[in-house]
């Protein structure tokens, strides 16, 4: 008996060695490393043991930063709109496509080509199409009577929309087809019950649809939160912040700090204010899914 | 069903079809201006309105332009396709190997161990790549391909979706292999894996895609261009280039194709992986 033992557990650490060996160095140190450097003063050219702790001193320092404070604010107007658009549009996008619809998987295919396609590619192809003077987008403006068409990328107000609009835009074939999923679950006989009684497409639409999708609802809102809160490799490449402080968001602002000024004090305080948010969001949906979220 | 109802569904259904076509095909139109940009003379990229079947083909000037020659764009590819084989590979076969601990052999903190990497997949990667960046440093694994694939070969969302497949094996099946005397490497290697190849070919597949589409990893673990991979490379033809938009586009195109044709042989793969935990059940 004893001898078997051994062997299940040789076998065991034989299988987990090297996951394990990677969540070590790649998860559970860093971790713990960045949580002692976001309270740290730390030069990096002169070894481990120049690491000073500073308390709370690198926290109070960035939200001075007028950098910092509005990549915080750009990054909540970010995940606010991309998720509330882009989650309804799926959604509505998705029931047209499930209960009324020729050539559905040629459909389903085509929108979601942007997601599968490359970002950095596809951000490119865009920065072009929204180049200010020759741009088709900008062409097509002035030729339907657009005077003054926007300058989009380099637009400090419209920078953004830009953004939202290429993230929306991308991601919204993975949404709907999360949504045509979800929606292959609801039995079709609540919507028989609901026409014999004389609803019509609307209602049935908001008292039989959104209720029953709730779960997929959640799990998009939760994830679409957390993604659009991580986004940095749209904006790195289309506006790498600017013009001015207009796009940057938080992964940005981390990033900079980090690799452009070599600051890990402050990018480490600020990669874990990012923590503590997505946290807070998950618990918060976590506990609000019972109230909203309808499981059979 | 009377006939007139008939025939309203029939035109609903139509009316819904133009609806999807249209918003599909705003979906793709960036795409086909992609492609046909990549096909044209320089001069005939912005004129407007679009021309989106070319006049003056420019074609194969384009595309060797991008592979030869200064440009190289060859290099970024090859270094492409090294670092994403090597990672999907790795990747599978770590996330496997851990996936079946976890599901298939009894040990003490199991339960506990597991909760522990699951619970690290809420903390975003920019807590842990500075902390990265600087053992990647003291290892000597900066600046190199083997670094940036050893990053890649561990996930635990990998090993998370392998576990899912695998405790849903029953357990009958490995339990008649051991009274037959096989270990637990011959039930992994001869029953475990022919029955998750399902999940094994979604797991390559999304970590192909994501691998081959990487950005941020390369952009801070990579500093020689004679490294770099395809989103990085593209970057610096950009903005080294800017004024030759039908050779941007070629690159784009190039960048894009390896990820239709995984798409094309393995859409309900991808979809399928796509979707663990998004639905219940």
């Amino acid at each position: 008996m004893k001898k078997k033992m051994s062997k299940e557990a040789l076998a065991a650490i034989l299988f987990l060695a090297p996951s394990f060996l990677g969540f070590l160095v790649f998860f559970l140190f860093p971790v713990l490393f960045s949580l002692i450097l976001s309270f740290a003063k730390w030069d990096m050219a002169s070894g481990i043991s120049s690491i000073k702790f500073v308390g709370l001193k690198n926290f109070k320092i960035i939200f001075k930063d007028l950098w910092f404070t509005d990549s915080m604010k750009n990054s909540i107007v970010f995940t606010v709109t991309t998720v509330v658009i882009g989650v309804s549009i799926a959604l509505i996008l998705a029931v047209i496509l499930t209960r009324a619809a020729y050539f559905k998987n040629t459909l389903k295919a085509m929108m979601f080509l942007p997601y599968i396609s490359s970002t950095v590619a596809i951000a490119i192809v865009w920065m072009i199409v929204l180049q200010p003077k020759y741009g088709p987008v900008n062409q097509f403006l002035l030729s339907i009577g657009v005077n003054k068409p926007p300058n989009w990328l380099a637009d400090m107000k419209w920078a953004m929309p830009a953004l939202i609009a290429m993230y929306i835009w991308q991601n919204l074939g993975y949404n709907m087809v999360v949504y045509i999923a979800g929606l292959s679950s609801v039995p079709t006989d609540l919507y028989e019950a609901a026409e014999i009684d004389g609803a019509g497409a609307f209602s049935k639409f908001r008292f039989i649809t959104i209720p029953m999708v709730s779960p997929t609802t959640f799990f998009l809102v939760i994830m679409g939160i957390i993604n659009s809160f991580k986004v940095f490799d749209q904006v790195n490449v289309l506006t790498q912040g600017g013009p001015g402080t207009s796009t940057t968001v938080l992964a940005l602002y981390i990033y900079r700090e980090a690799f452009k000024f070599y600051d890990m004090g402050s990018a480490s305080s600020a990669a874990w204010i990012m923590f503590v948010i997505i946290f807070i969001v998950t618990i918060i949906q976590w506990i609000g899914q019972r109230k909203w979220v309808t499981y059979e | 069903m009377t006939n007139k109802a008939v025939i309203r569904k029939k035109i609903i259904r139509i009316v819904a079809t133009l609806v999807l076509g249209i918003m599909a095909l705003t979906m793709v139109l960036p795409l086909l201006w992609m492609i046909s940009a990549s096909m044209k003379v320089e001069a005939d990229v912005f004129k407007y309105p679009v021309e989106w079947i070319p006049k003056r083909f420019n074609v194969i000037a384009n595309y060797k332009e991008v592979w030869s020659g200064r440009y190289n764009f060859g290099i970024f590819y090859l270094n492409s396709i090294k670092v994403t084989l090597l990672t999907t590979f790795l990747q599978v076969l770590i996330s496997a190997m851990g996936a079946y601990a976890f599901s298939k052999i009894e040990f003490k903190f199991r339960d506990g161990l597991f909760l522990l990497y699951i619970s690290m997949m809420m903390i975003p990667d920019q807590v842990t790549i500075i902390p990265k960046f600087m053992i990647f440093r003291s290892l000597k694994l900066f600046d190199k391909h083997l670094g940036l694939i050893l990053l890649g070969s561990f996930s635990i969302y990998g090993m998370f979706l392998l576990k899912q497949f695998m405790t849903a094996i029953p357990t009958a099946l490995s339990e008649s292999a051991k009274i037959d005397g096989a270990g637990h490497g011959r039930i992994f290697l001869r029953i475990i894996l022919p029955v998750t190849k399902p999940a094994l070919a979604t797991l390559a597949m999304l970590k192909f895609v994501w691998t081959w589409n990487d950005y941020q990893n390369p952009l801070i673990f990579l500093k020689t261009e004679k490294l770099y991979t395809i989103p990085l490379g593209m970057t610096k033809f950009m903005t080294e280039y800017t004024s030759f938009y039908s050779l941007i586009m070629v690159a784009a195109v190039c960048a894009i194709i390896p990820l239709l044709i995984v798409f094309l042989f393995g859409q309900k793969y991808i979809m399928d992986g796509m979707m663990v935990g998004a639905v219940k059940g």
